[in-house]
């Protein structure tokens, strides 16, 4: 396809904590300080055509955005990822008591319905650069669809190390795509573990192992497509789900180099994380007010953030907590209402990531600590039709009626009588 | 008591390529001063400035993050294999 992308700007490798600079490789860690390693940018160079007016004129997808995305030199996208939307939510919004409330909806994120597919399109791009055949990741599940999705496209071999206790529609939705995929019987954490000594050995395209710096860099897409929906000016507050917690320190990324290149108008914009209870060691260092994260095992329905011992954990405090924001966390039954609250209120079907964001948003708009009219962006990672597990039970399905009008009328009927039965109590109460 | 440590590849230049050694460590203490002293190339990989263990620096014992069997208290058992595994971040600044 034709998104032209390809506007490079000089980018490189640098350590994190010592700076050393290590050019452009496939490596996450700086073997000097084991820190991790950082994607810079030569912003003056980028200066010259990352302009709003430049930036309009291009296909609506993540690729406008070349200049601050570590691309190889003549890179053409093979697939129009992003730019998804950013809606007002009204309804939500009267139930949360909020009146400036929006929702950044990757749950329509293509290729895979989740916003890793940001990240895994950049990722690919360096893997072909870098001349691997393979690709690789270790996923609780949305990553893992994406890679093998795309991979499948870009004609790539991919492998999928994932928790063996995935949602039955994350396995399908990797396997369909024709990729290996290995079952692990332990947690994420574990099968993180094992990825990087399997990346010390196979000369695989790992895309969060040893692309990781570049893979990273997708998610700052979301950020800048925040910015740019609400007529380039930043929001008051975002709300972000936690994982590893890469997403949030990464739109915060996103927001800097925006105020930086002179494209919005400098903010102190708020950074709200949001965990599951039943693993929460972001939340609960931030709540204790620590820097360092302890890690948990896992007990939360929440797979895709079933991360206890977070790689990004530490600079997501930072982000969060120098910016006056906070972090919270939700039980999983509160996480489920927060799907069906969100689907019956504006029409979005979200997996258990977003329950969990729009959950602790309803909580910190109950605490004060957003305003209601302040510019709010919930991000609501993935799609709903991966996690219908969770929602087993809570739905009857009525008998079927035969196909006459009578048939029907006696529903209706039925219905009504129920609804005004509910008006009556609701009164009474 | 005897155990053994895994040493990731990125370390392996400093330990003259050695991928595994053995020694009689009784905690993580004792493991990275006996790693000080048998390969002194590894100690500022290890140890920050201050002299503390590296933040990016997970110690597993038969797999098992060593945080969840006590961290520093943790006493080896004859036979337990240690894992050095660096963390897999990259954040923003």
């Amino acid at each position: 396809m034709s998104s032209t992308a390809s506007v490079s700007t000089k980018y490189e490798l640098r350590c994190r904590e010592c700076h050393r600079s290590w050019g452009n490789q496939p490596r996450s860690i700086c073997d000097d300080c084991f820190s991790p390693l950082e994607v810079f940018y030569d912003y003056d160079e980028a200066r010259g055509t990352f302009t709003r007016d430049r930036i309009a004129d291009r296909p609506p997808n993540m690729w406008r955005y070349a200049e601050l995305l570590p691309l190889p030199e003549k890179f053409s996208p093979v697939l129009p990822v992003g730019f998804t939307p950013l809606l007002p939510a009204l309804n939500l919004g009267k139930r949360l008591g909020a009146t400036n409330l929006w929702i950044k909806n990757d749950a329509v994120c293509l290729p895979t319905l989740s916003f890793k597919d940001r990240v895994v399109a950049v990722a690919l791009a360096q893997a072909r650069n870098f001349g691997f055949d393979t690709v690789a990741c270790s996923s609780t599940g949305n990553l893992a669809n994406s890679v093998a999705a795309q991979a499948a496209r870009s004609g790539f071999k991919a492998w999928l190390f994932v928790p063996a206790d995935l949602e039955p529609a994350k396995i399908l939705g990797t396997q369909i795509y024709g990729a290996k995929l290995v079952r692990i019987a332990g947690s994420y954490d574990q099968v993180n573990r094992l990825c990087s000594q399997i990346a010390d050995e196979q000369h695989w395209g790992f895309v969060n192992v040893n692309l990781r710096p570049y893979y990273a860099e997708g998610s700052k897409t979301v950020g800048f497509e925040i910015a740019e929906q609400l007529g380039w000016r930043l929001p008051d507050n975002v709300v972000v789900p936690m994982a590893g917690g890469s997403l949030i320190t990464k739109i915060k990324k996103a927001f800097d180099e925006l105020i930086q290149m002179g494209l919005v108008a400098p903010k102190a914009v708020k950074f709200f994380g949001a965990q599951a209870t039943g693993c929460s060691p972001i939340s609960t260092a931030v709540k204790a007010g620590s820097v360092e994260v302890e890690p948990q095992k896992p007990t939360t329905l929440a797979r895709s953030l079933a991360i206890g011992n977070p790689a990004d954990g530490h600079y997501a405090i930072k982000a969060i907590t120098q910016s006056g924001g906070w972090a919270e966390d939700v039980s999983d039954p509160e996480m489920i209402e927060a799907i069906q609250l969100l689907a019956e209120t504006d029409g979005i079907f979200t997996e258990t990531a977003g329950g969990v964001t729009t959950g602790c948003a309803r909580k910190l708009y109950q605490q004060g600590r957003i305003a209601p009219d302040e510019t709010t962006v919930l991000c609501i990672t993935g799609n709903g039709l991966k996690t219908t597990d969770v929602l087993a039970g809570k739905y009857e399905v009525e008998d079927p009626i035969r196909p006459k009008v009578a048939d029907f009328e006696a529903v209706l009927q039925r219905s009504l009588e129920l609804q005004e039965k509910d008006i009556s109590e609701t009164v009474e109460a | 008591m005897n155990i053994t440590v895994q040493i990731p590849t990125p370390l392996r230049r400093h330990t003259a390529g050695t991928g595994q050694i053995e020694c009689s460590a009784v905690n993580v203490e004792e493991l990275f001063s006996t790693l000080d002293e048998r390969f002194p190339g590894l100690k500022p990989h290890l140890r920050d400035d201050a002299g503390q263990i590296r933040r990016f620096l997970n110690v597993y014992v038969n797999e098992e993050d060593i945080r969840f069997l006590g961290g520093n208290t943790y006493t080896f058992q004859d036979g337990d294999e240690v894992l050095l595994v660096p963390s897999i971040a990259g954040g923003a600044s």
